[in-house]
């Protein structure tokens, strides 16, 4: 059964159309990429999906249940958790802060245990970095935990992301361009993680990605995006030999004199 | 000359150096100031201290000890000697609790409020109607008082409207916080600008249709709580005789009555301050002021924090504004100008935004400045006016310098400059604010 379905999703600004009428479903289990040329309206239906942005039309149904109208926060109290395309770590908090920051809906301490230290505080913080630092080794992240999170190369940089991300443990993980600027051994092991993210604690992962490499390396299902509008959709195989997809990434006239 | 500096303060601080230091400026504060109860540099060789025991790598046991012995009984001791340094840590207390509390929305939420200060008026105004006559002079135009108007509560509700104070304060918070949610930046500065006015000028305005403020006069006079019973006090009182050199009066004693009230305000919003940064609610915050969009993604409720984080600003400023309508016993809408607002908003970034030991440092520093460092200096300089000295080779009198050069009159001056260099040379602050370092299981590997 499918975790995620969208029905006609339209999101516009102003006068541009930015998503068009997209209907796409993820399963669970699976690993999805939404592929597309720049500008193709991926991210803004990323935003769209994540409540950052309301759609003006169409349904989003996860687990059964509408995600239209409801706050960034409680789709992710929902259990979908992203990383951004830009990478957006809070950098002047440690490393270990940004993942307990990620872990921010599932602490159920209130401000009353902070001020009198409870001892259910006590035993909930040390949970909680117990938690966040078995996820940075999960990400490959090791003796960091009290750096600055602004002051970690650029991949260790993308790693607390995806770290930062499973803390709120999602069922479904939203990645947006997660390999962008990475080198291909950075990228490889990128890959690795996401696989490892999937098989072994079973969430659900919806990727942007440029990098080919990427796409057709790990993807079950691949939707392409052109202006707004979903153009193909099918296995990696299947995309490939797409005559539209292959027009909209190389235009038309490159497209028909390859044949 | 850098790296000899930083050598000498390794050896310094290591050893038994660090207590022999703290005890030795301890003692010779104490002694210097005892001896010259109106010298500058002796009270500021004493306010250096807490600094040292701060600062200096000392047993924690020793540290309490020493910080104790500081606070209970030679600040007091001295205070009666020259009750103007009371006055000075009394107001060094009032605005390092107002830092605190503007820290937690500016240095920690990242919500710039101009109109801080409005917080701290509500507080002062809630027990200066109720802890005066004003509920029995509604009807009567300001100034024109009938002579047998009585108090309306006994000054034992002083305790009640200190937390009164406190919720009424974070509720306006929340009333300012709500309009506000949408905006970031400046925008939001200009909003809490205008919040504050607008609850000065109601405080001026607010003499008609009912005499709620007494307007522009100001209320007075404003009940005090009681002193502890006489059998606590003339124990006290004749073991001071001898040390002060008189028969300290109610008067003085009011002054460490209030002195001591003012710390335990204020350790208990120190307490509140650093508990709260460390934990969710405070990593919230954190997150919300260092990006936005990632915070709420992170399912961070923007809302419900940023409420928290005014609500919790306020609320300190509330507390100390009743208790400084009680030391004054009086309140007017002059205290609660937009320049205080800057003032504490100065004491904030001169110590560290985010920092919470940095603004305090930062509140006693420009508290001792301005009306001690810059009195003194104007002192100094009218004695020179009225003397026949002579400034050499240029062959000015002093007596000709003209008044307008007065330094107490550069209070605003010195937020300016503050403001400006530390902007350009250290925008952390002189404490800037760290992360807690965390014993992490991975880190012992």
């Amino acid at each position: 059964m499918s975790l995620l379905q969208t029905t006609n999703v339209v999101k516009r600004f102003g006068g541009l159309v930015a998503v068009n009428k997209m209907t796409f479903s993820v399963d669970e289990g699976h690993i999805v990429s939404i592929i597309g040329p720049n500008g193709a309206g991926k991210t803004t239906f990323f935003n769209s999906l994540t409540g950052i942005y309301r759609p003006e039309e169409g349904e989003i149904m996860f687990k059964d249940h509408s995600l239209i109208g409801l706050r960034p926060d409680q789709v992710s109290a929902r259990g979908i958790s992203r990383t951004f395309q830009n990478i957006r770590l809070f950098g002047s908090m440690s490393v270990i802060e940004n993942i307990l920051v990620g872990m921010h809906i599932r602490l159920k301490q209130n401000a009353l245990d902070a001020l009198f230290r409870s001892k259910k505080f006590h035993a909930e913080e040390k949970e909680a970095e117990q938690k966040a630092s078995d996820l940075m080794e999960y990400v490959g992240l090791k003796n960091v935990g009290n750096e600055l999170a602004r002051n970690l190369p650029y991949g260790g940089q993308r790693r607390i992301e995806i770290a930062r991300a499973l803390a709120a443990k999602p069922t479904l993980l939203l990645l947006d361009e997660p390999t962008a600027g990475m080198n291909p051994n950075e990228t490889e092991d990128a890959i690795k993680l996401f696989r490892r993210i999937r098989d072994e604690k079973g969430i659900t992962i919806l990727l942007i990605e440029h990098d080919m490499r990427v796409v057709m390396g790990i993807s079950e299902h691949i939707t392409v995006m052109d202006y707004g509008e979903k153009i193909a959709e099918g296995s990696p195989q299947e995309i490939r030999k797409d005559q539209r997809v292959i027009e909209a990434y190389l235009g038309r006239e490159a497209a028909s004199s390859k044949d | 000359m850098k790296t000899f500096f930083s050598e000498l303060f390794k050896k310094a601080n290591s050893g038994f150096w660090p207590i022999f230091i703290t005890l030795g400026l301890l003692i010779a504060g104490t002694i210097s100031v005892y001896q010259n109860p109106r010298s500058l540099s002796a009270f500021l060789t004493l306010m250096l201290c807490p600094l040292l025991v701060y600062f200096m790598k000392i047993n924690m046991k020793v540290k309490v000890f020493i910080g104790l012995l500081l606070i209970v009984v030679i600040l007091p001791v001295l205070g009666i000697r020259n009750i103007f340094y009371l006055e000075v840590i009394f107001q060094m207390a009032v605005f390092a609790a107002l830092a605190l509390g503007l820290n937690i929305v500016i240095g920690m939420a990242g919500l710039l409020d101009l109109g801080y200060v409005a917080f701290y008026a509500v507080g002062a105004y809630t027990w200066a109607i109720f802890g005066s006559k004003q509920l029995s002079l509604l009807h009567s135009i300001p100034g024109a008082a009938p002579a047998g108007a009585e108090f309306a509560l006994s000054p034992n509700y002083f305790w009640l409207f200190l937390f009164l104070g406190v919720g009424l304060a974070a509720l306006a918070g929340i009333l300012l916080g709500l309009p506000v949610l949408r905006l970031r930046g400046d925008y939001l500065a200009i909003v809490t600008l205008g919040f504050g006015e607008v609850i000065r000028v109601l405080a001026l305005n607010l003499d008609k249709p009912i005499n709620l403020t007494n307007g522009p006069q100001g209320i007075t006079p404003i009940q005090r709580p009681p002193l502890p019973p006489e059998f606590i006090l003339a124990p006290i009182r004749s073991l001071l005789t001898p040390i002060v050199g008189h028969v300290p009066t109610d008067a003085e004693f009011y002054n460490v009555f209030f002195y001591f009230l003012a710390l335990i305000v204020i350790m208990i919003a120190i307490l509140v301050a650093t508990r709260l940064e460390d934990s969710r609610i405070g990593r919230a915050w954190t997150a919300i002021r260092e990006d936005e969009t990632a915070a709420i993604a992170m399912g961070i409720p923007l809302v419900k924090m940023k409420l928290a984080a005014f609500a919790a600003g306020a609320s300190f400023a509330g507390g100390m504004g009743v208790l400084y309508a009680a030391n004054r016993t009086f309140v007017s809408p002059e205290t609660f100008s937009f320049l205080q607002s800057i003032g504490v908003l100065t004491m904030v970034i001169l110590g560290g935004l985010g920092s919470i030991p940095g603004v305090i440092f930062g509140a006693s520093a420009v508290v001792i400045l301005n009306i001690q460092v810059l009195q003194n200096f104007s002192l100094y300089l009218s004695e020179l006016r009225q003397s026949d000295a002579v400034i050499p080779i240029i062959n000015f009198a002093w007596k000709d310098l003209s008044n307008q050069l007065d330094p107490a009159k550069y209070q605003k001056l010195v937020f300016g400059i503050i403001l400006v260099v530390m902007m350009i040379f250290r925008p952390s602050g002189l404490i800037p604010a760290e992360r807690r370092k965390r014993e992490l299981v991975e880190d012992k590997e």
